[in-house]
């Protein structure tokens, strides 16, 4: 129930963005959703994108540090209290959550959130004992 | 003035003879207590009984630091550890550094030369030296205290830092030299400015500068803003410490070489052919009064030049130009020495691969600054794509560089492809200081 999601590090210097937007158009790969963790020297892009080993064989060849790391798509429902259902089902279990981000998806009823846990098997057991839907990385990659 | 009259105005014949005597002692005593000189004279065919004149000396083989740091730490000690009573040590990672050793009579000798250099600058015991270089491992700041002592004067042992604290002693004790390095007396004078502190207006008349190139723009810089004469000094610990040559206020053109103790020849850094006096090319020393670290043709990679005329201040030592730069890739920087093996070997303890990097050195506010950029390893952002970690790593070089090296970086993690274009080590550092 993984998603895999490249990320890409990055100097934070006018451009740095675009050279890679710019690469993966090229390409025909459609970025699904990305977000920029940054710091006052370098910056990380991570992203979903509709096909990852040709991303990351290409960011490479074109000289990029990239990694493949596993994330989980929750599905949020969209009402208040939505994210804090999901973060309550995993509070006291001990799974942390490194980081986190929107997935921008269209014509839904429901909002997604990327998330990036510190036992990610774990979260998702634990996600879906709650009734709580986690999206198979498949739905994510199609555009 | 001359502190020791009776061997700094050696007529050059006499000085002659008493450099050959030296010279012949030293080498057979390095060839049976230093197990390295007897294995680097044998291989190049060469015995003690082959000095006959000074001139035979060009005969023996250079002594390298490479050599040094293969005898890491004691290796070319000529004495027994009993009768060694001071060790000093360049910065570096293990196997990377020089340890000198002294015996008794080596620190009489330094302070004596030190000394030597304090009256030159115009010193007596009547006055007070703020003595800035570095105390530690260092030869800067116990080599100039020993020479202040010597000399009978006050030393205040200030050693680096602390800078508001400096000037407020400036103003306070009264001191009339200061000792440090000559980017340091400029930094001394604008944070002083910043201060609101006069600095024109300090009792300080003298200063003795060394341990890092600098050029006579500088000089002057430092003359106007503190009012007083600026007199360069050279030494490296390998040969001694602070003190082997230095400049006399009266002639203040070249740094004399105290040659009883201490033998230099200029060579082409390529072919390692000697050169006439006059000629720039590369210093090598050889000493011949040292006891525990005595050195045969050491290789300083420092480039200058020898002037032989002779002095209006009297003394017949020869005297060598201001340093213009060096024959390998060491950095100074702040008064350290840096060689950038050194940092790649941090670099490679911290990251586990073989690091590529970027050394950019600038002067901002008379002080210097190193910037190491580091290209993100595959394994490193395998491992991790998270913020915290690089900045983790970013951290420990930092640190690492501190501790072994003595000098504070920036670091900065780059992307691989930034760096591929600079090919080669020289190409590696980018020295944007202006001197």
């Amino acid at each position: 129930m993984k998603v895999e999601q490249i990320s890409v590090f990055l100097e934070n210097r006018p451009g740095a963005l675009e050279e890679v937007t710019g690469i993966l158009k090229e390409a025909g790969i459609n970025i699904r959703t990305l977000t920029l963790a940054d710091t006052a020297d370098f910056g990380i892009l991570r992203m979903i994108v509709n096909d990852v080993e040709t991303t990351s064989r290409i960011l490479k060849e074109k000289g990029y540090r990239v990694s493949r790391t596993s994330v989980v798509g929750v599905e949020v429902p969209d009402r208040p209290g939505g994210l804090h259902g999901i973060l309550a089902a995993l509070a006291g279990s001990g799974v942390n959550v490194e980081y986190m981000y929107a997935f921008v998806e269209r014509n839904e009823q429901n909002a997604v959130m990327i998330f990036r846990f510190d036992d990610p098997d774990r979260a998702i057991a634990i996600l879906q004992q709650n009734g709580l839907t986690v999206l198979p990385g498949e739905k994510l990659y199609a555009s | 003035m001359i502190y020791n009259e009776d061997f700094e105005t050696l007529p050059r014949e006499v000085l002659e003879t008493l450099q050959l005597k030296r010279l012949k002692q030293t080498v057979q005593r390095v060839y049976h207590t230093v197990g390295f000189y007897r294995r680097l004279f044998d291989e190049a065919g060469v015995t003690p009984d082959d000095i006959k004149t000074l001139d035979d000396l060009k005969k023996f083989p250079f002594t390298t630091k490479q050599h040094l740091r293969d005898n890491y730490p004691f290796g070319m000690f000529a004495v027994p550890m009993s009768s060694v009573v001071r060790l000093h040590a360049s910065s570096g990672t293990t196997g990377r550094s020089v340890v000198v050793g002294y015996t008794k009579r080596d620190i009489d000798t330094w302070s004596e030369l030190v000394a030597r250099c304090l009256v030159a600058a115009g010193l007596t015991k009547n006055d007070i030296i703020h003595n800035a270089y570095g105390y530690g491992l260092f030869t800067g700041g116990l080599g100039l205290h020993y020479g202040a002592e010597r000399l009978g004067a006050s030393v205040i042992p200030m050693s680096g830092g602390n800078t508001r604290r400096q000037i407020t002693i400036l103003q306070d004790f009264g001191p009339t030299a200061i000792c440090c390095t000559p980017s340091y007396a400029l930094n001394l004078a604008e944070e002083g400015k910043a201060m609101g502190v006069d600095m024109k207006a300090l009792k300080l008349r003298v200063g003795i500068f060394g341990a890092e190139p600098w050029s006579d723009r500088m000089r002057q810089e430092i003359e106007n803003v503190l009012e007083i004469k600026a007199l360069n000094i050279f030494g490296l610990s390998e040969i001694m410490g602070p003190g082997v040559a230095m400049e006399c206020l009266e002639g203040r053109n070249g740094m004399h070489i105290f040659e009883d103790h201490f033998l230099v020849e200029t060579i082409n850094p390529e072919t390692g052919e000697v050169l006439p006096p006059g000629e720039p090319g590369e210093l090598v020393f050889t000493t011949v009064t040292k006891e525990a670290f005595p050195l045969i043709r050491y290789r300083t990679r420092d480039l200058s030049r020898l002037f032989t005329e002779p002095c209006r201040c009297g003394r017949t030592l020869h005297r060598m130009d201001r340093i213009t730069g060096r024959s390998d890739d060491m950095l100074i920087i702040r008064g350290v020495n840096v060689f950038p093996s050194q940092i790649e070997a941090v670099l490679l303890e911290v990251t586990g691969v073989e690091p590529h990097y970027h050394l950019i050195v600038e002067r901002a506010d008379n002080l210097d600054t190193l910037e190491i950029q580091v290209e993100v390893s595959e394994q490193i952002f395998a491992d991790s794509d998270e913020i915290k970690v690089l900045q983790n790593i970013e951290r420990r070089i930092v640190k690492d560089i501190k501790d072994y090296l003595g000098v504070t970086a920036k670091v900065k993690l780059v992307e691989p492809k930034t760096l591929e274009r600079f090919e080669g080590k020289a190409s590696r550092v980018q020295d944007k200081r202006k001197i």
